[in-house]
């Protein structure tokens, strides 16, 4: 078994409403000096030893990601 | 004359759909998301609600219910096929129609009794209608800005394929107030306001909403 993680994040000229209000909330919170917050989607699959970067990928692209609006990048990490 | 409605879990609208369709003079016919079997329908319409909660995003879940992979093929080869609302958003996620839905760019959930303006009425689903016209049918969504690169957007506009576009302030952040899109063929139609709410005054805002299923209904019969 492996642990493989997907981040998926919406693209850069995407308008991302919900990172927006994270980054106008932090001022108000007594946070200053960041200046852009974006907010994506994180998945930590535990996947089988057979299972190839090909699959992975179309396990991204095709469900996990939209790619109309998001990126994605795939990663095996240690379990 | 019969129209397939589909029910997915989640789903809240089918009922209000079928209930236009009968308005209209057709005869709905009740599809479940996990039968692959549209009924010998002529048109389908995919209603909104919340399928599958929404989990990962809105229609990603619904997009691979067996009742969608016959919809997408019965779609290529020209039956109508409405989405209203979720049912737009299942639309895109399935490819259908181009481009995505996103949170309103003001966050909040938008209940509103909406006017938008005909840009289209070539559709299957809008022939009634005058272009020009301006409809009052409610919206209620949280995700619905309707967005698309550069190049699909100018394919839109240049096709004349925005079919619905809202009138005033823009309720949820949607590229170019786009409130609803037909695919090339004028055959599949996607909007996130909600014509099946306003199909009778005693129960709705206005009846504006009956044209898009007297449409339908037109459209089949001359076929």
């Amino acid at each position: 078994m492996a642990r493989v993680v997907v981040d998926v994040m919406p693209k850069p000229e995407i308008l991302d409403p919900q990172g927006q209000a994270v980054a106008n909330a932090l001022p108000r919170l007594g946070f200053d000096g960041i200046t852009s917050v974006r907010q994506g989607k994180h998945f930590e699959l535990e996947v089988a030893d057979d299972v190839d970067d090909a699959t992975l990928a179309k396990i991204a692209e095709t469900f996990l990601a939209n790619p109309v609006i998001e990126d994605w990048v795939v990663r095996r990490v240690e379990a | 004359m019969r129209v397939g409605v589909i029910t997915f879990p989640g789903t809240l609208d089918d009922v209000d759909a079928a209930r236009a369709v009968g308005y209209a003079g057709g005869e709905a016919v009740k599809l479940w998301h996990a039968d692959h079997d549209l009924k010998d329908v002529d048109a389908v319409i995919v209603p909104g609600g919340f399928s599958y909660g929404d989990y990962l995003r809105c229609g990603a879940i619904a997009r691979f219910a067996p009742v969608m992979q016959e919809v997408v093929d019965a779609a290529k080869k020209g039956m109508p096929v409405l989405g209203i609302c979720n049912g737009f958003q299942i639309l895109c996620e399935a490819h259908l129609l181009p481009g995505a839905l996103i949170r309103n760019h003001k966050l909040h959930f938008v209940c509103r009794d909406q006017w938008l303006k005909v840009e289209n009425n070539a559709t299957a689903w809008t022939s009634r209608y005058d272009n020009g016209a301006e409809i009052l049918v409610p919206l209620k969504s949280g995700e619905g800005g309707y967005q698309a690169d550069q190049s699909t957007l100018d394919e839109l506009e240049g096709e004349g394929r925005v079919v619905f576009r809202y009138v005033g302030e823009n309720p949820n952040g949607s590229r170019n107030d786009i409130a609803g899109i037909t695919s090339a063929n004028g055959r599949v139609v996607g909007l996130m306001p909600h014509p099946e709410h306003a199909i009778d005054a005693l129960t709705g805002p206005t009846d504006d909403g009956l044209g898009m299923f007297l449409s339908l209904v037109d459209s089949v019969v001359k076929a």
